[in-house]
Parts: structure tokens; C-alpha cells; sequence
């Protein structure tokens, strides 16, 4: 399967990239591709002009900032994986960006590529929202809670670039996925963060858009154990029903992923 | 049209290649390396797999203008220049980890990947890092015993 005809330059720097942008008609960025690209070869979308991040220095890491883990937006999956830094500081990341798809997507797939799609099913919008982290973009920084606006869809201004995330560092985190058994993107995951003032549960793949739910915050604030979570009745309404699962299947997953990022979390 | 140079299985190549020629068609229609096989086209069976500077990605995944500068093994370039094939090929050969042999390539590049990963995976890690390559012959099993049999020799 062959993309609609469009023409592809390698930007050097985010300021060229953005004033390419700015000169199209239709552009994309392409990062990992690993999204782009099939809905290019699918024709979902066709655009113009293609401008690539992959030669941008300074995307790539993930480095120890005070108390906070910054992760470049280029830093593909498996090299969040990789990282020492990120084991030290949020283990629960590292389990998350090694379970995104198979070996081969995460030897592409990036941080930034994953949060401006912000598919419903995708895992980091999970890690983004519950530890309250920062996008930082090559204009400004948006935070977690006002990144994700919908299925889809983000804060980003066309043209806008994600360059890193910054994420608080919490005392303890989980993240647990029931993979969709084919694409292994999430059915539901859970990632659970406690900084010990304050808890933050967010919950993706289950709705249109990744979200947090406060009674499940609220409750393991009070009692931190798999069995609280499990406990607490999830409302399927405004859930996803789709040939994979309907919304009571998944709102009955939601405490089950909660339940066992909560162990994880302990472990 | 853009001009790219690349090194592929040791060779530096330059060619013309439209924008949007994926790699996967670049290696087999351009330069007839057909070792790279297109299953699914979608991004899911592996059976494109090379190796782009080392590392296993699906070159129906990518676009060949992004290869350039970069180096990429097909394999077409893992036997030795005597014919003598690699450790994982052989493997193969020896445990019946083949079939029909669509998918062959693919398992193989990642077979490669994999064990210069991981210093000893058991079954378990393999099955896992085999997430993204289907076959539809041989039930797997035979596949897992011939990355075992190179990563316990
Ligand atoms: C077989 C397969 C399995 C997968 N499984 C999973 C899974 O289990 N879980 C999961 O979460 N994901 C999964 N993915 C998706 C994968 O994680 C992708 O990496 C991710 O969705 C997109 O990231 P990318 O870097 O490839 O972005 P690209 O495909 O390059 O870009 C995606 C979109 O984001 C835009 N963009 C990219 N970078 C930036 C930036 N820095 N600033 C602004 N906009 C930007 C692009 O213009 C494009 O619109 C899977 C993909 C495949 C092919
Ligand atoms: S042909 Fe590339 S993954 Fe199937
Ligand atoms: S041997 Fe036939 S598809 Fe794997």
C-alpha cells in the first residue's frame, strides 16, 4: 500500500520544523511513524508535506531533574525502557513503555508521537495524567490535565510541538494493562500514582479519552490495597462497547487494572 | 524524487526514490533484495522485519528517504560472504523452525535482534519478544526451540 504522493524534509531544528509547518497547506510531523504511517498508507489522512523530527538534536533522553523525571519527546519506547534514570525514578514507567506493542514499535514509537495522538486506547496518556506531569511544547508548557481535550484529539495549536514531558516523581506508582489481545494496546489500563499528599488514578483505553476517577482516588487515599480498589463499582456509562468488549466488560476490568497496579505499586 | 545514500548488508547504494516509497518496497523493488517479504501491510506480522542501524523495526513501517544516512540489514545479509549461514539461521534449519517460510525472514531479524538484547532469553521472554511476528504455519513452537538452542550454545 503506497501513501497519496507528498513531499518529506528532515527538520534540522523545532524553529525550522515549525516555519515549514507554517509554509504548507496540510503538514504532519513524523516521529516514530508508527502511527502516521499506516493511517498514511490506509489514506485516513494525505497530507502535503511530511516534516521530519527524527534529525532534531535534543529529543532523545530521559534525565533526573530535581524531584521530577523529564523525558524527551523523541525518546522511543524502548529507550524509556532502557533507561536507568527512569528505573531509579518511576519504575512504573518503565513497565508501562515496555509493554506498548512489540519490540519492533518500540524501537521507533516516542513519547511526544504517542501523546499528541492521544488514542484512547494508548498507554502514556495514563502515566501523563495520574502523575500530573508537564508537556512541555516549543511554545509553552500545558499541564496533564489541560493536555487531553478529547478522543484524539489535544491542547496542541496546529503546528505546535511537543518537545519533552516532565514528570513529578511520586512515592509509589503502578500501572497494570489488560492488552488487547491482538494489537496489545489497552482494553483498560490503569496507572495509579501516590505522592503521599495527594493519590491520582487515571484510566485509559476504558472511555473516548484517557480520565481520572476521584472515587477510586478518594478511597485508596483512605486504604491503599488491591482490595479497595477491586471493591469500588465502576459505572459502565460512557464507557467504549466495541467488538472487543462491551462497556460493563470494561468497567469491570477498571477495578480489576486498578487492583493490580495497586500491587504493583506495594511490590 | 529525492536522492538517498545507505549502506544495505555492508554496501553503500544511492538511489532515487519517491517521497513515499516505503523501505520495504525500496529493498525488494529497487534494489530486488525479495528476502523481505509484505504480509500484512498493516504494521502487525513482522514478516518485513530488518535491521535499521542495529536495531529490528518493520520496513513497511517506514519510509526509505528516513534511511537515509542510516545503515539497514536485510537478510540477504546475515549468512557469511561464504555462504555459511548465521548461528539463528542455521538454527532454524536444525530445529524445523519453518514451514511454508513467509514469515522466516521476519523471525529471523528478530531472532537476531532479540538475542543481542537479552544475554539468555528463557521461553517465556522469546514468545514475548515475538509479539509482533506472526506465523501461520508452524504454531511457534519450533521457532521458540531454535532461538533457545542459539541463545543456550
Ligand atoms: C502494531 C502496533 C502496536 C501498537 N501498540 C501500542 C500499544 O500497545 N500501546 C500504545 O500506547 N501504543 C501502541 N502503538 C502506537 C505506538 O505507541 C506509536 O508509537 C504512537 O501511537 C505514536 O507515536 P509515534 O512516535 O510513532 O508518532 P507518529 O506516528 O510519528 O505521529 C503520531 C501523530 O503525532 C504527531 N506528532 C508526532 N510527534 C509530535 C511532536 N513531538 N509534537 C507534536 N505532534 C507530534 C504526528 O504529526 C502524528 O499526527 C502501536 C502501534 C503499532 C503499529
Ligand atoms: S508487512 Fe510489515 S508488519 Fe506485516
Ligand atoms: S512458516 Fe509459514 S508463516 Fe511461518
Amino acid at each position: 500500500m503506497y501513501p497519496a504522493p507528498f513531499r518529506f524534509t528532515r527538520a534540522k531544528t523545532i524553529e525550522e520544523a515549525e516555519t515549514l509547518f507554517g509554509k504548507s497547506q496540510d503538514a504532519r510531523y513524523l516521529s516514530g511513524g508508527m502511527t502516521l504511517i499506516p493511517t498514511m498508507k490506509l489514506r485516513l489522512v494525505a497530507p502535503e508535506d511530511v516534516i521530519d523530527l527524527n534529525a532534531i538534536p535534543g529529543l532523545s533522553f530521559a534525565r533526573r531533574d530535581g524531584d521530577r523525571l523529564v523525558v524527551g519527546a523523541r525518546t522511543r519506547h524502548a529507550d524509556v525502557s532502557a533507561s536507568p534514570e527512569a528505573l531509579q525514578a518511576i519504575p512504573a514507567l518503565i513497565h508501562l513503555a515496555s509493554h506498548i506493542g512489540d519490540p519492533a514499535v518500540r524501537h521507533r514509537g516516542t513519547l511526544g508521537g504517542s501523546i499528541a495522538n492521544n488514542d484512547p486506547a494508548a498507554d502514556y496518556p495514563s502515566a501523563v495524567l495520574a502523575l500530573n506531569a508537564t508537556v512541555k511544547t516549543s511554545r509553552r508548557e500545558i499541564l496533564a490535565e489541560d493536555f487531553f481535550t478529547g478522543m484524539f484529539s489535544t491542547a496542541l495549536e496546529e503546528g505546535e510541538i511537543v518537545t519533552s514531558v516532565s514528570f513529578p516523581i511520586p512515592r509509589r506508582a503502578g500501572y497494570a494493562k489488560f492488552p488487547n489481545p491482538a494489537s496489545r494496546y489497552a482494553m483498560v489500563g490503569v496507572f495509579v500514582a501516590d505522592f503521599g499528599h495527594t493519590l491520582r488514578v487515571a484510566v485509559t483505553g476504558a472511555g473516548p479519552c484517557v480520565f481520572r476517577h476521584t472515587e477510586m482516588e478518594n478511597a485508596l487515599t483512605k486504604n491503599f490495597t488491591p482490595e479497595t480498589a477491586k471493591a469500588i463499582r465502576i459505572s459502565p456509562d460512557g464507557l467504549n462497547g466495541d467488538l472487543h468488549g462491551s462497556a460493563e466488560y470494561r468497567a469491570h476490568l477498571v477495578g480489576i487494572m486498578a487492583s493490580r497496579a495497586v500491587e504493583a505499586a506495594l511490590a | 524524487m529525492t536522492a538517498i545514500t545507505l549502506t544495505v548488508n555492508g554496501k553503500t547504494v544511492s538511489a532515487d526514490v519517491e517521497d513515499r516509497t516505503l523501505l520495504v518496497h525500496f529493498l525488494r523493488d529497487q534494489l530486488r533484495l525479495t528476502g523481505t517479504h509484505v504480509g500484512c501491510d498493516t504494521s502487525q506480522c513482522g514478516c518485513c522485519m530488518v535491521h535499521l542501524s542495529g536495531r529490528a523495526i518493520k520496513a513497511c513501517t517506514l519510509f526509505a528517504v528516513q534511511a537515509d544516512g542510516e545503515s539497514v540489514t536485510t537478510i540477504e545479509g546475515l549468512a557469511a560472504k561464504d555462504g555459511t549461514l548465521h548461528p539463528v539461521q542455521a538454527a532454524f534449519q536444525e530445529h524445523h523452525g519453518l514451514q511454508c517460510g513467509f514469515c522466516t525472514p521476519g523471525m529471523i531479524m528478530m531472532a537476531t535482534d532479540m538475542l543481542a538484547r537479552h544475554k539468555n532469553p528463557d521461553e517465556d521472554k522469546i514468545k514475548k519478544e515475538l509479539e509482533g511476528n506472526l506465523c501461520r504455519c508452524t504454531g511457534y513452537l519450533n521457532i521458540v526451540k531454535a532461538i533457545r538452542a542459539v541463545a543456550e550454545a
